[in-house]
């Protein structure tokens, strides 16, 4: 059985006017262990698809229909008291800005020692002797004394280390990482990145990671799902996805990275932007930016369709496959 | 610590140093105390006579040096009226009023709190919103028909606590006299600081609310939500600390306008403290006593807000004023 599989999730945002989707019919499974990663831009709806899974979506987003099952567990049916013995317990997440996740008025011991106190029934002392076993666990130097100190006396790069000691307390399932490198120098995001990839394997950890950064994924996940406008547009091995994208978005993001680009050129980009909510284009919501469109990308929604390795919502190709399998019909 | 209380106490004099200049100035204009103190039979060369014993016939700076001279050994002027310095006759009545301002902070802390929490976590609850609506006619309705309302309501129709004066009080150490200890005491306490306390409660409502509304939104309580911690320890522990660190700073501001409320509020409720005392001797041109009393204001305004900051010190832990020595 999966770990955890979403399926057929639509996400909206309430609006006085309208409901406006944020997430189309996203499905996915995460097996025990695995890491995968989802990426996109701004705006693709990563962070929202992540925040959904443990039902966090600020207000005035909601789920609007699908399910998400943690192995048999209906997350989305659950009340709020079931899903606090989920969250931080099965399900932790990291969150992008290590400078605005801690509590600055709260000690670093003080927000670690009320993580395990509110799932398991431990006394103060050894809380603390776990949380300073995982602060030592994630390489923090001398973490007796970061235990009583406060988040502001720490450097960003130690901020996250001590999110990452937060959500190990309780040997989760899953960790739901929201760009947890993209606020960090870039000396410390390859340390962190390091860091995260050794937890979750020595411990079994499955990984969500949510990253715009091809290059973070490339180096972590084994699975990518690649996001534009609410929808998955493509989804495969990294390795595949990397070296043979499908999706013009996905061949998009790949020729934008800056290693594509000789030095002194100009980088290569999408053209345009990815549309709000509020103005997403019919049929294929990616089709004013596609080099390849046709007539029937801006009327129709593609199929998400299986090619051999990897999944991928595209007429072109849908058209391609269709095409190699009459000749192959032809052949025999 | 030692440098931060220092420079306090510094800051203290200066604060001192101007508000007697400017109650010295406006001495003149509060009408002739000699007028008050002798009747209409006296003639103008007695009176005259009077003004020149008394020094009201200098000019302003040997005026003011004279008293500047005496305030150094703590010794602020002499009542007209009650012959006697008017620092001992303020300080008399300072038990009265700090209590009474004692019971109105408390009013407001234990009351304003939760209403400013649970207007902020529920804002579309009926009561949320009921409060909403309470706390701005309350801002807009001044303390005195508050205190007019609530005497003609509780003490004259339901009649179920008295309207002025202290009631019985009792000796502490000898020099505090005291209504915290009797039934009696507290009763006369009601009515008075509960008023106080209502003209100050709407803006701290409010501002808990917009204050906490705010912290929920932060990243580091959805991450606490996200650790599956329980409602109220987000509420109460992650959020409601944070929510505190403006409150506190409006708070040590806000103490300078609840001495100036229990003015009004002493003279509804003939409350005998230092705002009774000051409008009396207002009334009377009582000018050294009135002089005296701005002065004592402006050390209690000093003090409470170096607690204040002490308070902030130790609640916010980015601020540590024993090593910046602000």
């Amino acid at each position: 059985m999966n770990l955890l599989s979403v399926s057929n999730l639509y996400v909206n945002f309430h609006t006085k006017e309208r409901e406006l989707a944020a997430l189309i019919d996203v499905s996915f499974t995460l097996n025990r262990g695995e890491r995968i990663a989802i990426v996109g831009e701004s705006g693709a709806g990563k962070s929202v698809l992540g925040f959904s899974i443990v039902n966090l979506i600020g207000k005035p987003g909601y789920i609007e229909s699908g399910s998400i099952k943690l192995e048999n567990k209906e997350l989305t049916k659950m009340s709020l008291r079931q899903l606090q013995e989920v969250r931080g317990k099965r399900i932790a997440m990291i969150f992008q800005d290590p400078m605005m996740t801690l509590n600055p008025v709260l000690t670093i011991g003080d927000q670690l020692v009320e993580t395990i106190r509110s799932h398991t029934k431990i006394s103060y002392k050894d809380a603390r002797n776990i949380a300073i076993e995982k602060l030592h666990h994630v390489q923090i130097a001398s973490p007796e004394k970061r235990f009583n100190q406060y988040p502001h006396e720490l450097s960003g790069g130690m901020r996250q280390r001590v999110i990452i000691a937060s959500v190990l307390l309780l040997n989760p399932d899953i960790i739901i990482a929201d760009e947890p490198t993209t606020a960090l120098d870039v000396t410390i995001q390859a340390e962190i990145l390091q860091l995260l990839l050794t937890i979750c394997r020595d411990n079994g950890v499955a990984l969500v990671l949510i990253s715009h950064d091809l290059g973070v994924v490339s180096k972590v996940a084994e699975r990518t799902l690649v996001m534009y406008a609410g929808h998955v547009v493509e989804e495969g091995p990294t390795l595949e996805i990397i070296n043979d994208p499908q999706h013009p978005y996905t061949q998009g993001l790949l020729n934008a990275l800056p290693q594509m680009t000789l030095p002194g050129q100009r980088l290569n980009q999408i053209q345009g932007s990815m549309p709000s909510l509020a103005e997403r284009p019919s049929g294929c919501a990616f089709h004013p930016r596609c080099p390849y469109a046709t007539q029937k990308c801006r009327q129709e929604q593609p199929n998400f369709i299986y090619s051999g390795v990897s999944s991928v919502a595209c007429f072109l190709v849908e058209d391609m496959l269709n095409e190699f399998a009459e000749q192959d019909q032809e052949t025999h | 610590m030692l440098i931060f209380l220092l420079r306090r106490l510094v800051q203290a004099c200066f604060v001192m140093i101007i508000i007697s200049i400017i109650s010295f100035a406006i001495q003149d204009k509060l009408g002739d105390p000699v007028q008050q103190m002798v009747g209409m039979t006296v003639s103008p060369e007695e009176r005259n006579q009077l003004r020149n014993e008394l020094g009201l016939n200098d000019g302003f700076f040997s005026q003011y040096w004279r008293f500047a001279k005496g305030a150094i050994h703590g010794d602020l002027g002499t009542s007209y009226y009650y012959k006697e310095p008017a620092l001992d006759v303020i300080l008399n009545k300072l038990p009265a009023t700090l209590e009474l301002a004692f019971c109105a902070i408390l009013i407001i802390i234990f009351v304003a709190t939760p209403c400013g929490v649970l207007a902020a976590i529920k804002p579309r609850h009926l009561l949320s919103r009921l409060l909403m609506i309470v706390s701005s006619i309350g801002l807009s309705v001044p303390i005195f028909i508050v205190a007019i309302l609530m005497v003609y309501v509780f003490s004259i129709e339901l009649n179920m606590a008295p309207s002025f004066g202290r009631g019985q009080t009792t000796e502490i150490f000898g020099l505090w006299h005291s209504g915290l200890f009797t039934k009696d005491g507290l009763k006369h306490l009601l009515l008075p600081s509960l008023s106080l306390a209502i003209a100050l409660m709407p803006i701290f409502v409010r501002l808990i609310r917009a204050e906490m509304m705010e912290v929920l939104q932060s990243e580091y309580i959805r991450f606490a939500w996200s650790k599956g911690l329980s409602a109220p320890r987000i509420y109460f522990k992650h959020a409601l600390k944070n929510t505190m660190l403006p409150v506190i700073t409006v708070g040590g501001i806000q103490a300078g306008t609840l001495v100036a409320y229990t003015i009004l509020t002493e003279t509804i409720f003939q409350w005998p403290g230092m705002g009774f005392l000051f409008m009396d001797a207002v009334n009377r041109v009582d000018t050294p006593l009135v002089s005296a009393y701005l002065i004592v204001v402006g050390g209690i305004f000093v003090i409470t807000n170096t607690l204040v900051d002490l308070i902030y010190g130790l609640v916010n832990p980015t601020v540590r004023l024993a090593s910046h020595g602000l």
